[in-house]
């Protein structure tokens, strides 16, 4: 299944061949993830057959090995330590299939041999992890390899300081070569497998390290302090990486076979007493520590992720795992596959000049074969015609890869259902199968508790709680419709792969979001939803990709789409008391480029494409007035700005009447536009130069969609003026053409502003135009003002405003409602 | 071709051949070298890209860098002509396409004159060739009377051979090159013959791929070629070097003042073109759009140089922001419709919030409005 059977076969050629003795303890010192060592396990194991595969690894997970067998185990899958009490403390043990630890195991389990772990317990190493965060000392406490690279153990955005410095650095550069993992390859990896001795390369291998070590920690004891303390956990898991040798040689006959890095080969060698090493393992702190499987993928194996197991070319490595022979022919075949999936042209002579590339820059550059490098040099030059755009996908696609693990479903609990059971319990939040509605005010400190839980789990797709509308109107508010179903937990266990804690797997699920979210309105979305959930440590990179995402989105549309939710989660940030700086400032950038890109949005738009404008227009008038509010350094003037953006689409002659009038009533609005400019922009365009659909859609504009236009028609006879003399002019064969316009205009009034408008309409002129004067009032009305009975409210309206007796109390006569 | 420089001096001449310029380096070179050449080649591989990037041989010759950029470019460039595969070079003007095909050329084949320079009106014969019509007159079709071409030459000799600015030339020329690239063969219907390239002959191309006017490649002829795409130049600090290098020049030639003070809005109009064409700000926290232009470093000269002009005739001979600053704008916004977009958005976003730069946001929102 894992094509395991075909390359095995060059090592067995000879089992035995060797003339290893029975009952001898062999020890393959490897590099973690290092195909090449994979290969040379194998051949070894093969020949030797040893009774006993002992794997660097925690013990703890012996009971998990016999899973790694299951038919639904695929590699890369990764060992999960995790405290019990404390689910966010972890550790990680990265297995893909080109692991030597992986084939160790997988041979072991195909050949009836038991295997066991044998590195010092996760008991002590996630202690040592807890003392460390204690000292705000984030080196990791086991960060052992240097041979393998770093030790998988790494938790989250920590990554291990080459504390002592990298042994494979140093072999390289006494063989004269400045980059240490294309030295590796070119001396371990590119081997190929079953030539000669299969214990030769481990042989030579010990003996650098031996070499190295002695010179290193001649130099290690010198310096003391930090160094000096990490030499120390080295040592204390050599000691009981010795012990269990001990035990399994006494144990077993047949022989035992070692797998670990090959920094430990040296130590493994060398006697010690029984009773050194268990001194030195006796009185290690302990916690309580569980262990699963969890799936794992090929890009978190890469650097890139968070969980990197320290190797840039996963994809790259499995393919020279799985690859039979002429593995660099085979690579481009499929890098010509991959690109003509993509439309590129590529044939079979491309493929064919590509690897007479690789070949002859593998010579020039000295190596044995073609690597990586030459490989990817030659796609580049002959494939992608010197382009990196394509690279990136070969890149992405298949040096990374793609690759995803699977574990078993009888693997134990993943630690996420544990940390949630526990939070469940603080809050006293109970998942039960009933549904219930839960009111919870968010300056309680367990109410807020709770909405952030229930936000986080929604991150997670866990949807435990539906936020309902609140029935009141307050930002500190929040109603939501519980219900726990079963399929839940199952849920929970996916969520599994993005962290142990709930706080770190929606952190992470954000994250990956906002990489992966399709458009701009998407990820002011989320960057809401992180505000709410209230993961500070995903709104950064989530405000990055959000501004990056806005610099080169060209469409003003999505911009002004994306501004109100962000403005509204500065809002919501404010309320909850985060800090809001960066994304005030990215919502101050994004109205900036709405502000340029505006005016040229708008132009050559039909009319529903208008519709929406205007409504993008409103939104955006929104929110620069609620983002005025906000604390914006250096962008105090946002306001002014956007009112001269308003100006511009006022007079532009090319944007369309609807985003016209809407402008113009905006200024109006807002008093940076007197009434009687307003007038006159209006009897500018009602006048008979402008075609009537353009005329009744600038009407539109400016009084409809439910802005309270009609008071303003009704208030200002000027204005309603207009619009009669307009449309009395219009001509009978354009008449039915904007009847269906100004009907959804003024249907949108209501009722009683319609009512009115039709009693002032149906005066005619002449009466409206003296309706403030002493002509015939609206019907129920006096014609004039009964000064006496207005007069007799004064003293009430003073008490209410409290205001002294001002000389002239006409003064509020006058004013309007 | 050798008729009319023998009558100077390597001495006199304005710009030597890179042949004779580096003779010495490449004969250090050539005596050292142990390793195996190709057919017809002057230096073994490892030779040609030492003396492309530079060392010290071991007898202490000191081979000057020609070309400094990636390591990786110039090994796949030269494994390309070990290869017998034609090398294209891309790359925006002012990145030393020229430069590197001359001195490739020179240390490959020692010879770097067999050249086609590629123009709107390159003509067929340049490529193949033509005849000497008084030749063809008097005696009939022969091949006395054939005049051949700088590629013929190279596949007769064995040797390397250049064409510059090869998607100038147009597509129905180019096209010529494809039987020579992949059947190494160039036939002469008017005898009956052919021509055979012999080992050790190669061809180099230069282009030009981001801009306009050019005749892309046929997807034929482009197979023939491998691609090295040569990048501008890596930091901000190098593109000022060569940019203030190369405006001294200019300037003394037109007889300009020198402006030693002007090296801030040097360092200004770099930053910009630099910015707009990464589509990222220099601390690498913004993003931008990037116009339809190409930025490429000689327009930065350009436009530096015509600020240079303007400062000296109309101004008071110090490099100001508004000198460069309508420059600027006409090399960015290229397309009216959305490069002025991008360009006003680069200006509010970046420009004005940047220290130190009002006076050159002032000046871009005077020419821009």
């Amino acid at each position: 299944m894992t094509g395991t059977d075909r390359t095995g076969s060059g090592g067995s050629g000879g089992p035995g061949g060797a003339g290893e003795p029975g009952g001898r303890t062999i020890l393959l010192g490897v590099r973690h993830h290092g195909p090449g060592s994979a290969r040379a396990v194998r051949a070894a194991l093969d020949a030797v057959r040893p009774g006993i595969v002992l794997v660097e690894g925690p013990p703890e997970a012996d009971a998990l090995i016999p899973l790694a067998a299951d038919e639904d185990m695929r590699p890369p899958v990764a060992l999960l330590a995790h405290a019990v009490d404390e689910p966010g403390r972890s550790a990680f043990w990265p297995l893909a299939e080109f692991s030597p630890e992986w084939v160790a195991v997988r041979w072991a389990l195909e050949h009836d041999v038991p295997a066991r772990f044998i590195d010092l317990p996760a008991t002590h190493t996630l202690a040592w992890q807890a003392a460390d965060d204690h000292d705000e000392d984030h080196a990791d406490g086991h960060a052992g390899d240097r041979a393998g690279g770093r030790e998988p153990g790494d938790r989250p955005g920590t990554a291990a300081p080459d504390v002592r410095g990298d042994p494979l650095a140093a072999l390289a550069a006494a063989a004269g070569h400045d980059d240490p993992e294309r030295w590796w390859e070119d001396v371990i990896e590119h081997r190929s497998p079953g030539e000669g001795d299969a214990l030769a390369p481990f042989t030579a291998l010990e003996e650098a390290m031996t070499a190295l070590r002695e010179t290193g920690e001649g130099k290690g004891e010198g310096e003391g302090g930090e160094r000096g303390a990490l030499d120390a956990r080295d040592l204390v898991r050599e000691a009981h990486m010795r012990l269990q040798v001990r035990a399994a040689r006494r144990e077993f006959a047949q022989g035992v076979a070692v797998v670990c890095g090959a920094w430990h080969v040296p130590a493994l060698r060398r006697p010690a007493t029984v009773a050194a090493d268990r001194a030195l393992v006796k009185g290690l702190p302990r916690t309580k520590v569980e262990m699963t499987w969890v799936p794992w993928t090929h890009r978190r194996l890469s650097r890139a992720g968070g969980y990197g197991a320290g190797i840039e070319s996963p994809g790259w490595y499995a393919h020279l795992f799985a690859a039979a022979d002429r593995p660099v022919e085979r690579w481009l075949t499929k890098v010509a596959g991959l690109l003509r999936d993509e439309d590129r042209i590529v044939s079979p002579a491309h493929v064919i000049e590509a690897a007479r590339l690789a070949g002859t820059l593998a010579v020039l550059r000295g190596r044995p074969l073609p690597g990586l490098g030459e490989t990817t040099d030659a796609v580049r030059a002959v494939m992608c015609d010197g382009s990196d755009v394509p690279l990136a996908l070969v890149h992405d696609r298949l040096v990374v890869g793609d690759v995803m693990g699977e574990v078993p479903p009888g693997a134990p609990a993943v630690p996420l259902q544990r940390d949630l059971t526990r939070i469940q319990r603080r809050l006293r939040l109970k998942p039960e199968p009933a549904q219930r509605e839960l009111e919870l005010d968010l300056r309680k400190e367990t109410d807020a508790g709770r909405s952030r839980l229930l936000h986080r789990l929604r991150l997670l797709g866990v949807g435990w709680g539906e936020p309902v509308a609140s029935r009141s109107t307050g930002t500190f508010r929040e109603t939501w419709r519980l219900r726990w179903e079963p399929e839940l937990s199952v849920r929970v266990a996916e969520a599994g792969v993005w962290g142990t804690t709930v706080l770190s797997a929606a952190t992470a699920r954000a994250e990956t979001d906002a990489v992966t979210a399709r458009d701009l309105a998407g990820i002011t979305a989320l960057a809401e939803r992180c505000l709410l959930a209230e993961l500070p440590d995903a709104l950064a990179p989530v405000m990055r990709i959000l501004a990056d995402r806005a610099a080169l989105d060209t469409d003003v549309g999505h911009l002004a789409q994306a501004l109100p939710a962000l403005v509204r989660s500065l809002r919501y940030g404010d309320v909850r008391g985060t800090d809001t700086g960066a994304l005030a400032e990215v919502a101050a950038g994004l109205a900036e480029r709405v502000f340029v890109g505006l005016p040229a949005a708008c132009a050559a738009l039909d009319a529903d494409a208008a519709e929406e404008m205007r409504g993008h227009v409103d939104a955006v008038h929104t929110a620069v007035g609620l983002l005025g509010d906000a604390r914006t350094p250096g962008r105090g003037d946002l306001g002014s700005r956007w009112r001269a953006v308003l100006r511009v689409l006022s007079a532009r002659a090319t944007v369309p009447g609807t985003v016209r009038g809407r402008a113009v009533r905006l200024l109006l609005d807002d008093d940076e536009l007197a009434p009687e400019e307003a007038a006159r922009l209006m009897g500018l365009v009602l006048s008979p130069g402008t075609p009537p659909a353009d005329a009744a859609a600038w009407i539109e504009g400016f009084v409809g969609g439910g802005s309270g236009g009609g008071m303003l028609l009704l208030h200002d006879d000027r204005l309603l003026g207009l619009v009669d003399a307009w449309l009395t002019g219009v001509p009978a064969d354009a008449f039915t053409d904007v009847l269906p316009l100004l009907r959804r205009t003024f249907s949108a009034f209501e009722p009683g502003v319609r009512r009115s408008l039709g009693e002032l309409v149906g005066r005619g002129p002449e009466a409206r135009g003296s309706v403030t004067g002493a002509g015939s009032g609206i019907p129920g009305f006096a014609t004039g003002l009964d000064t006496e009975r207005a007069d007799a409210v004064l003293p009430v309206v003073r008490l209410l405003l409290g205001r002294d007796p001002a000389p002239d109390d006409n003064d509020l006569v006058g004013a309007d409602t | 071709m050798p008729a009319f420089g023998e009558q100077t001096s390597a001495a006199e001449v304005l710009r030597p051949h890179a042949e004779d310029a580096f003779a010495a380096e490449l004969a250090a070179l050539a005596a050292r070298d142990d390793r195996p050449r190709p057919a017809r080649w002057k230096l073994s591989p490892w030779a040609v890209a030492t003396y492309l990037l530079g060392g010290t041989l071991p007898d202490g010759t000191v081979i000057t860098p020609k070309y400094v950029g990636p390591r990786r470019l110039v090994e796949v460039a030269v494994t390309t002509l070990a290869t017998d595969r034609a090398l294209l070079l891309l790359g925006v003007p002012g990145t030393a396409k020229t430069w590197v095909s001359e001195h490739l050329a020179a240390a490959v084949s020692g010879d770097s004159t067999l050249l086609v320079q590629g123009t709107a009106g390159t003509p067929e014969e340049a490529i193949r060739y033509g005849w000497n019509y008084a030749q063809l007159l008097a005696h009939g079709p022969s091949r006395d009377a054939l005049v051949p071409s700088p590629v013929m030459r190279a596949m007769t000799e064995g040797t390397t051979v250049r064409v510059e600015e090869l998607t100038r030339i147009p597509a129905d020329v180019q096209d010529t090159l494809i039987t020579i690239l992949s059947e190494k063969t160039l036939p002469i219907p008017e005898l009956g013959q052919e021509v055979q390239a012999v080992r050790g002959f190669n061809l180099i191309a230069t282009a030009n791929d981001r801009d306009r006017g050019v005749n892309d490649l046929s997807s034929a002829l482009r197979r023939r070629f491998n691609t090295v795409v040569l990048p501008l130049p890596a930091s901000a600090e190098a593109e000022v070097d060569i940019v203030t290098r190369r405006v001294d020049q200019i300037g003394r030639s037109l007889d300009l003042p020198s402006a030693p003070d002007g090296t801030d809005e040097i360092r200004r109009v770099v930053t910009v073109f630099r910015e707009l064409r990464d589509g990222l700000t220099s601390d690498g926290r913004t993003k931008v759009k990037s116009p339809s232009g190409t930025l490429s470093t000689a327009e930065a000269i350009s436009v530096v140089t015509g600020g240079l002009a303007l400062s000296a005739h109309f101004g008071d001979g110090v490099l100001r922001p508004g000198d460069v600053a309508a420059g600027v704008l006409g090399a960015v916004v290229r397309d009216p419709g959305t490069d002025r977009v991008v360009w006003q958005e680069y200006l509010e976003t970046v420009v004005r919030e940047r220290d130190g730069w009002q006076d050159f946001y002032r000046a871009c929102r005077e020419v821009s409005a």
